[in-house]
């Protein structure tokens, strides 16, 4: 029972594989589907850079075994853009240069993007206390929360898609 | 940063995960995964079996009972942290809920994984120790009830035997217009807290105390109930002395010391937050401070 089958939904579209049990989620989305936009940072849970979501929320995909995920819906960084054009929020990370490197920018995209879901109007503080767990090493927090608010804004104006 | 190979199980009833767990050598319970999963990831952990409770019902669930909010262990924290009926009967624990890890481990976390993994600088202990809280842990041998206050034994060290796990948690209920309050100090919001408080207090009629709770975590090597700071309250009218000399017991604890802070820092923070925590939950309870 060390291999286990497991069929998951990755951005719409469904993948079964006959896994190892210790395989993470991160690595079953990187090595097993090739989708690297799920980047892998400190792989212990701290950097949230391999945010995704799971069921809708977030959720970090180096502390899940792939098998737990079995049945579940994922959406990863690849997924907010299904058309190639940026969802509003990614074209607010460019506008208002919400990345440097862009190590850590595929876990704030998903982060916000489940805190702009419940969250149309959010404060600085409240896109602040979200962002806790991601981890920016270019030091680019202010454009980050920039961006966030410009794309709260742009949806409730609805001059975004 | 890979864990080491081992079996995975994924139980639907709560029976079958008891059986597994007594008969699979070198088992784990496997809850929400967001301290576990790290160890292994370390192999500070190597299991070489993983009991999933993801799947397990019984397991699930919130509900008013006899005066206790009971919650099953596999509760998600952030299904706890949006629950109307923890808003309603145990604020204590929806204020605290804020404070534990960040929206991602929330959305995994559970509140069983959390007490198990009894990490001394954890907020949910804390808040079951203050509240006086009733585990229900279960094993081939049925299922037994535990005060928290017997819990946590040492150093991420718990009374669970090696086949039980938690199966549901139980917060007596306090008078509804009781007050709490809940402060730590942190690098970071998030992050493990240096030192922490939480209070509650039912104040009646002259804004005398009828009762209190007051538990530290992150100070000593598991979370403390200031057992002094509550008896100097008890019967007082409360103001802004009362909260200070009762705040003062917190000097009697004996805290550790580590890289992240010294003993003395730490009591000095006891003091300052449980203060903080009391002043809170005084003016929640109605009372002018």
């Amino acid at each position: 029972m060390a291999k286990q089958a497991t069929r998951i939904t990755v951005n719409g579209k469904s993948h079964a594989r006959v896994v190892e049990a210790r395989l993470t989620l991160a690595d079953f989305l990187r090595h097993e589907l090739g989708l690297t936009g799920t980047h892998l940072g400190c792989e212990h849970g701290v950097c949230g850079a391999c945010t995704v979501l799971l069921d809708g929320r977030s959720a970090r995909s180096c502390l899940m075994f792939a098998v737990q995920a079995n049945g579940c819906e994922i959406t990863t960084v690849e997924g907010l853009s299904p058309n190639g054009e940026l969802s509003v929020l990614q074209q607010a990370f460019m506008d208002n240069h919400g990345l440097q490197c862009g190590f850590c920018t595929p876990g704030m995209l998903i982060t916000l993007t489940e805190l702009l879901r419940e969250n149309a109007d959010p404060s600085e503080q409240d896109v602040r206390e979200a962002l806790t767990g991601n981890l920016c090493r270019c030091t680019g927090y202010a454009g980050i929360v920039k961006a966030a608010l410009d794309a709260a804004r742009q949806t409730r104006d609805g001059s975004g898609a | 940063m890979k864990p080491a190979p081992f079996d995975y199980h994924a139980p639907r009833q709560l029976k079958d995960a008891a059986e597994l767990l007594a008969s699979l050598p070198n088992a784990r319970i496997l809850a929400g995964g967001q301290s576990l999963v790290p160890m292994m990831n370390f192999r500070y952990v190597i299991a070489d079996h993983l009991i999933d409770l993801g799947h397990v019902e019984d397991l699930r669930g919130i509900a008013v009972i006899d005066g206790h909010l009971r919650m099953g262990a596999m509760m998600r924290q952030h299904e706890l942290e949006s629950s109307p009926e923890v808003a309603r009967h145990c604020p204590l624990l929806a204020e605290a809920l804020r404070h534990v890890g960040h929206r991602q481990t929330r959305n995994r976390g559970t509140i069983g994984g959390s007490l198990a993994h009894a990490d001394p600088a954890a907020e949910l202990p804390a808040v079951c120790l203050a509240s006086d809280a009733v585990l229900h842990l279960a094993s081939v041998r049925g299922l037994r009830a535990v005060a928290f206050r017997d819990f946590p034994v040492g150093y991420m060290a718990t009374a669970l035997a090696p086949d039980e796990m938690i199966a549901a948690v139980e917060l007596p209920i306090w008078r509804l217009g009781h007050g709490h309050g809940f402060h730590e100090f942190a690098r970071r919001h998030g992050d493990f807290a240096l030192a922490g408080a939480a209070a509650l207090l039912d104040i009646g009629a002259g804004g005398v105390v009828r009762r209190a709770a007051l538990a530290l975590f992150g100070v000593a090597e598991r979370p403390v109930r200031v057992d002094a700071a509550e008896a100097a309250l008890l019967g007082k009218a409360i103001d802004r002395a009362a909260i200070r000399s009762a705040a003062a017991a917190a000097w009697l604890i004996e805290p550790i010391s580590d890289i992240h802070a010294g003993g003395d820092y730490r009591r000095h923070l006891a003091q300052v937050l449980s203060a903080r925590a009391l002043g809170d939950a005084a003016r929640r309870a109605g009372v002018e401070i």
